[in-house]
């Protein structure tokens, strides 16, 4: 799993040890626009991988691909052995996969607090962990509390600004206690203070036990919170490994510079 | 059920020009919903309207219904840029246009009809016209020229209409605003204004198409109903915005209705274009010719 | 307040208000005050779907009259007593409710709104060409003069409605304190984010839509014994249509209060405008209302009145509320 260049070959060694997550030649397009063309990727438990391109690389196509929001025309997608197909996006949120949305999308009419506590209501409490009122409660107290956001928990999401706005995604995400965590441009706009603090509680949540797929442009994140890194560039991958090795390939330089 | 070859082709004849005129009424929603994405259910009470307003003018001054709606156009133009505004900034403007937007346009709808019943009481209205009352017999055809003659100007006003849409600036601007709006703030063209002119375009073919309702069948304030069903129906059948498909859509289910009333009574008709929406948005949402 | 708490208050206010109508004297109080509890169930019944999920139906006519057909289609074969009949046009009403759901609810929800116009015209029709229920020339109910212990007959329907509306508004309240109402408004606000969170979005509108249907149903059911004579244009009449839709949009949406607050107020404007001017009038004021309220006070009475007293969002809608002055956040 270390090779730079994604290749068929080293695919299918890849995909012999079957990850937390398994994507196998996923293909998406919107009419004549090939979105995704041919992703193979695989995410073993515990990962900590950075996923990286240029604007309209198809990154949140592929994230739309595998948590169930657009369903993908090629390939198959496997979350812990299970295969995804024709899953809805609920389903696989249930399973244990859970993202938050490049542009925020909280529940506009509903406080801060009262968005924690969807996942939980749905997510968790559907898996059957018998969880008590009180439980769920103070559950959203520390998730609101652990993105600093506990002194606005009976707002609504329109008196946040842009960034915390960025954080109530995190934390709802995180609200569903998923397996995988797929944070999507959670840091764009924040200070470098507030990006650490969120490295932080990634790392965190990494040390856990859930696997966490970051998509960033801010490469000084990436760089030290990847120990992996898969680059796309025009709906193909064109990199998968080291973090290091990633950035000196001479494709991925050619995919940014030139 | 009598089958009769006769029968099965003036219903078939009569179908494809009550389509033609089923397009002229659908077009301005195919603009407003099809392209523009607004739920203009009230559409059907300006056709209403726009048959009135030819109906007092034809009856006071004998001018020809026709005419009355063309020159009413531009009338019908700015109460369409009118509403646009008022629905732009109550509930574009603030993202709620999907309940109350939908409640607004039912509301218009209402007011509409029952100002209408109030003025001019419940009684069937109908214009007169040369063209209203000879029937062109051509070997076993008969075809009413108070059929004909909107059928041949309906097909015209798509026409023009399609001209519009494809080949001047405004036009493209309008297609483009249902597909790219920075694109357009980008080329210094504010999408706002483009929906309202769109808007009103949309509304002016209404006044058109009321000239050719009152000229087909005589009136009454609630008639614009038995519309809404049938001209979403089209508009989503047609593909949402394909003028061409607005046509071919509505003589599709001009041709059913038709067959339906010859073969089976006319009072299972309304079922017909309903039943098609349902079984269309049921199936297959993109319609026919479907983008 | 624990449900039980409230049923049984709401209980006891519908007793006095029952004892205060007998008190009244005046027989034209049943007949006005049915209609307007039957309003208070219609409008809360929209609600449900509407207010709380944001999918709007245009065809209350239809699911009121399925109810009312439905006793029809018995009271031919063997006359039952009212209850049963009520369970019978609710689940009539929440079958069809259901199965329109199922085939547009993928859809979004200006599709969907169309799509119940369709289906009320739809099931006109079918009405209409049923000739065993009466078809176009209308059906006769033979009401009966009286019944025990009631007395009037009149009397006992209003009571049924009364109880009927307590019904709708404990449904109407339970859901929206319980997983169902935050599920509900997840739908309402952002149906992808719901998804994202878990939230079964197609199961919960299917719901949704299910009990709106069976409450119009039942509401619907007793209807044939009130008027009598029964035609499929009155019955599937567009002043259903607006009225379950002006109601709840008037009084409110959020909450159960302001269906509640809409029916009682429009319903009785209605009932004293009908008699005093003209059926007309009284529907172009409905329309006008809904309108006015639509552009100027989007959050119904209930929102005016709050902004009023400028409260906390949490204590008397419920937990959601919407400003319309302030620009949405919301992408």
């Amino acid at each position: 799993m270390t090779t730079a260049i994604g290749s068929a070959k080293t695919d299918s060694m890849t995909r012999a040890d079957a990850g937390l997550l398994d994507i196998d030649a996923l293909g998406k397009r919107f009419g004549g626009f090939v979105a995704l063309d041919g992703i193979s990727l695989t995410v073993p438990a515990g990962e900590r991988l950075g996923l990286i391109g240029p604007n309209g690389s198809g990154k949140s196509t592929l994230v739309n691909c595998i948590c169930g929001t657009l369903r993908n025309e090629a390939g198959s997608v496997r979350f812990n052995g299970k295969p995804l197909d024709g899953l809805p996006a609920h389903a696989r949120t249930r399973l244990g996969l859970a993202r938050s949305f490049q542009l925020p999308r909280p529940f506009a009419s509903m406080s801060l607090i009262d968005n924690i506590r969807v996942p939980l209501l749905y997510t968790v409490a559907a898996r059957g962990s018998g969880r008590s009122a009180p439980d769920i409660e103070g559950r959203c107290a520390d998730l609101l509390r652990e993105v600093g956001l506990e002194q606005k928990a009976q707002h609504l999401p329109r008196d946040l600004t842009q960034v915390e706005m960025r954080k109530l995604e995190l934390a709802r995400a995180m609200a569903s206690e998923p397996k995988l965590l797929i944070a999507d441009e959670s840091m764009a706009g924040l200070t470098h203070s507030e990006i650490e603090e969120i490295l932080a509680l990634l790392l965190r949540l990494n040390e856990q036990g859930v696997t966490i797929i970051l998509i960033e442009h801010i490469m000084r994140a990436v760089m030290s919170f990847s120990r992996r890194l898969v680059v796309l560039v025009s709906g193909r991958k064109i990199a998968d490994g080291q973090p290091d090795d990633v950035m000196r390939d001479p494709e991925v330089e050619k995919a940014y510079l030139g | 059920m009598i089958f009769s070859f006769d029968l099965l082709i003036n219903a078939v004849v009569s179908g494809v020009l009550i389509g033609g005129f089923y397009a002229a009424v659908t077009c301005g929603v195919s603009i407003s919903f099809g392209i523009l994405d607004i739920v203009n259910i009230a559409h059907p009470a300006f056709i209403i309207l726009g048959s009135y307003v030819a109906y007092i003018f034809n009856i006071t001054f004998g001018i020809d219904p026709i005419v009355v709606a063309i020159v009413m156009t531009p009338a019908f133009y700015l109460l369409g840029t009118a509403i646009y505004q008022v629905y732009y900034l109550s509930f574009e403007k603030r993202g709620q246009e999907s309940l109350r937007g939908l409640a607004f346009f039912f509301g218009v709808l209402f007011i509409t009809e029952v100002t209408l019943v109030l003025y001019f009481g419940v009684d069937y209205r109908y214009v007169e016209a040369p063209y209203i009352g000879p029937t062109l017999h051509f070997r076993m055809l008969d075809i009413p020229l108070r059929i004909l003659v909107p059928f041949l100007v309906s097909l015209l006003l798509i026409a023009v209409l399609q001209l519009i849409l494809t080949r001047t600036f405004i036009g493209r601007a309008i297609m483009a605003v249902s597909q790219d709006q920075l694109a357009l703030r980008l080329l210094a063209v504010d999408p706002v204004r483009i929906k309202r002119i769109a808007f009103g375009i949309s509304i002016a073919t209404a006044s058109l198409a009321g000239a050719f309702l009152i000229i087909i069948q005589p009136v009454e304030p609630s008639v614009g109903r038995e519309y809404i069903g049938r001209v979403f129906a089209i508009c989503v059948l047609g593909g949402m915005g394909s003028l061409p498909g607005t046509v071919i859509a509505a003589m599709l289910i001009g041709i059913v209705e038709s067959l339906t009333s010859t073969f089976y009574g006319p009072s299972w008709a309304p079922a017909v274009s309903f039943g098609f929406l349902l079984l269309t948005l049921a199936v297959r949402p993109a319609g026919l010719l479907g983008r | 307040m624990r449900t039980p708490v409230f049923l049984l208050i709401w209980l006891v206010i519908a007793a006095a208000v029952f004892a205060g109508a007998v008190f009244a004297g005046n027989d034209y109080v049943f007949f006005a005050g049915y209609v307007v509890m039957q309003y208070v169930v219609l409008s809360t019944a929209w609600n449900i779907l509407g207010g709380y999920c944001g999918y709007v139906n245009f065809g209350s006519a239809a699911f009121f009259a399925l109810g009312a057909y439905s006793t029809v289609a018995i009271y031919k074969f063997y006359p039952l007593p009212i209850p049963l009949l009520l369970v019978v046009g609710g689940a009539v009403s929440g079958l069809v409710g259901f199965g329109m759901g199922y085939l547009t609810l993928r859809l979004r929800g200006a599709f969907f709104a169309i799509a119940t116009l369709a289906l009320a015209v739809v099931l006109e029709t079918l009405v209409v060409n049923w000739d065993y229920v009466g078809g176009s020339r209308g059906a006769y109910i033979v009401r009966p003069e009286e019944i025990y212990p009631f007395g009037n007959y009149v009397r006992y329907l209003f009571l049924i409605m009364m109880g009927l509306a307590v019904g709708a508004i404990t449904v109407a309240r339970l859901i929206e304190r319980s997983r169902l109402g935050y599920g509900f408004a997840t739908i309402r606000d952002d149906e992808l984010a719901a998804e994202a969170c878990g939230v079964p979005t197609l199961q919960l509108k299917l719901i949704a839509t299910t009990i709106s249907g069976a409450l119009m149903g039942m509401a619907g059911a007793p209807f044939p014994y009130y008027i009598g004579y029964l035609q499929p244009s009155s019955t599937f009449g567009l002043e259903y249509a607006v009225n379950s839709i002006a109601m709840p949009l008037i009084g409110g949406t959020t909450s159960w209060v302001g269906p509640l607050v809409g029916a009682v107020l429009l319903g009785s404007l209605q009932q004293i405008a009908t008699v005093t001017i003209s059926s007309a009038v009284n529907l172009l004021i409905v329309g006008c209302l809904l309108v006015g309220f639509v552009i100027v006070a989007p959050n119904g009475i209930i929102g005016l009145v709050h902004k009023y007293f400028q409260r906390k969002p949490d204590d008397f809608v419920g937990r959601r509320r919407v400003d319309p002055d302030a620009p949405e956040a919301v992408p």
